[in-house]
């Protein structure tokens, strides 16, 4: 069985007590919901785009340590990056969770994608049922950008 | 009659082959089964020489194999009619699970007897399987849901029964709640029910593995319960329904065996319980069924309950004296009226983090919704940890969880 140290990484606790860019912005911002069926989680993802810039993003909702801080760390990871660069980094992202392309093949990480601090949630991979709290926010990233 | 005695947790551990399985070098600590049961030796055995040496079509073949087999078969119906007490054999239906049982009341008794604007009354603690078969009636038929709220300590508050019932078609409610534990005056509800011209329908999921069943003594109409529950397989539930009521419906699958006579230009209906058994039904596992049935009947649900009483209250007492206000158990706190099934919340520690620190220990507890959304929100919470201690539990298991929730304090102390 692997450790809770490889899953329960400071970084992730520090993000999962203090987490950033928390709250909402204003309609017209693009808003989504991401739910995790299985345990009732629910995460708000607010965008603010701009000349195809993520200049300002806000995370809602209640979750677990896992799903809580990982969407802090998501939130400090985009903001002020372009809207392609953020797609790049969520395509990274899901590619270190083991979660494979469209078509079912293996992401391949892209060594131009920086994943700093989110670095710290490799360690979900060894427990396959918190990969889904993990890649919540994410999902729910997308939908807000599909309205932006 | 059992005598009552009380049950030897040691030696009924050993009888579960699962129980006896060690994880890094350390026994396993199962409290899940309001989720599902383990498995004893006996159930797998029954399960095992049926295939072995019996397995063959049900109802359908004339040689001596098959009849056999049927035997087998309907025999377990006979041993869950006379488990839960009902008066004819054939008022017990197969089915895939409890879920499906009510699913099949809401379908083809709701859709042939349900109009726009009929009352269905739930409460606020039902499992989905109760809830969302009649949401979905509400949208084809214009059905109309009340609900029966719950008192602060988590039971129904039936002070407002008689105006909710009032001109109500249906009252559809559990007899033990999945989340609570709560036990509800099954017996007064249904006679409530049938005061204001109403079917008692009863969802007997989590009771009907802990307590003597009793269906004819409730005066219910329907009860749904399933077998993986009660220590027997997955893949096999039970609708019990009073004879006239199943006889007067219509059915609900159509297929092979529900038919007595199919033409070109219709078909009518097999007896029961066949009407509702259409398809080959999952015959190793209602024979499987049938030794849980046996298996339970042996160690006696009188037995079963005073044990779990013991446990519920000692977990009750040892986890409040230890924790404190950093343990938050929901439910009633009279043993009389609730089950060994805890849900809580634990310091400010999420329910998924919880049970995985938890499962270092090896204690396997269920985290999330328990499928009972609208209990949450009433909650205010998103999700809780459950422990659910069954036959195979005593208090060593109390203790084992207790010890696993102080490492947890260690890792998210802030």
């Amino acid at each position: 069985m692997p450790g809770l140290e490889d899953l329960y990484r400071e970084i992730i606790l520090d993000h999962h007590r203090n987490p950033r860019n928390r709250g909402e912005l204003a309609p017209p911002a693009p808003h989504a919901v991401g739910h995790n069926p299985l345990c009732g989680d629910e995460i708000d993802v607010y965008l603010q785009v701009e000349n195809d810039v993520v200049v300002d993003v806000k995370v809602g909702g209640q979750g677990c340590s896992i799903s809580q801080s990982s969407a802090s760390m998501m939130s400090q990871a985009i903001k002020g990056k372009p809207v392609t660069e953020v797609r790049a980094l969520v395509r990274r992202f899901k590619g270190l969770m083991s979660i494979p392309d469209e078509d079912g093949n293996p992401i391949e990480p892209d060594p131009e994608v920086k994943l700093g601090d989110l670095e710290a949630l490799q360690g979900v991979v060894k427990f396959p049922v918190r990969i889904k709290c993990a890649t919540l926010s994410w999902n729910t990233l997308l939908d807000a950008l599909a309205q932006a | 009659m059992t005598a009552a005695q009380t049950l030897d947790v040691a030696a009924i551990k050993q009888q579960f082959p699962l129980l006896r399985r060690e994880i890094n070098g350390a026994p396993l600590v199962y409290l899940d089964s309001a989720n599902t049961t383990q498995k004893p030796q006996v159930v797998i055995d029954a399960m095992s020489t049926f295939m072995e040496q019996s397995y063959a079509p049900i109802n359908r073949s004339a040689y001596s194999l098959a009849a056999e087999a049927t035997d087998c078969f309907e025999g377990a119906r006979t041993k869950v009619q006379h488990f839960i007490n009902a008066r004819r054999a054939h008022e017990i239906v197969f089915t895939k699970n409890a879920t499906e049982s009510l699913n099949l009341v809401a379908y083809a008794w709701g859709r042939a007897n349900l109009q726009a604007g009929d009352v269905v009354v739930l409460t606020h603690m039902e499992h989905h399987a109760n809830i969302v078969p009649w949401h979905m009636l509400v949208a084809e038929k214009g059905i109309v849901l009340r609900w029966v709220p719950l008192t602060a300590d988590g039971q129904l508050d039936l002070s407002e029964l008689p105006s909710l019932l009032d001109g109500a078609r249906v009252f559809s409610f559990t007899a033990m709640s999945n989340v609570l534990g709560t036990i509800t005056p099954v017996q007064q509800l249904c006679a409530a029910a049938h005061a204001a011209g109403a079917l008692a329908i009863v969802d007997g999921c989590q009771y009907v593995p802990h307590n003597v069943t009793d269906v004819q003594a409730w005066g219910a109409d329907f009860m749904a319960f399933s077998s993986h529950k009660l220590c027997g397989p997955s893949g096999v539930g039970v609708l019990w329904g009073r004879e006239e009521l199943l006889d007067a419906m219509p059915p609900f699958l159509g297929g092979g065996n529900m038919i007595a006579d199919v033409r070109l230009d219709g078909f009518t209906t097999a007896e029961l319980p066949a009407k509702f058994e259409a398809g080959t039904p999952p015959i190793t596992e209602v024979v499987g069924l049938g030794a849980a049935v046996d298996f339970l009947t042996g160690l006696g649900m009188a037995n079963i309950r005073r044990h779990e009483i013991e446990v519920a209250g000692y977990a009750m007492q040892s986890l409040t004296e230890r924790f404190g206000t950093d343990i938050q158990l929901h439910g009633p706190c009279n043993v009389e009226v609730r089950g060994a099934t805890f849900s809580f919340g634990f310091r400010d520690i999420h329910p998924h983090d919880l049970s995985q620190v938890l499962d270092q220990r090896n204690v396997c507890v269920r985290a999330g919704h328990h499928c009972a959304k609208p209990l949450m929100r009433l909650l205010g919470v998103n999700a809780t940890a459950r422990a659910s201690f069954y036959l195979y539990n005593d208090t060593t298991d109390v203790d084992t969880l207790a010890d696993a929730l102080d490492s947890a304090s260690d890792i998210f102390a802030s």
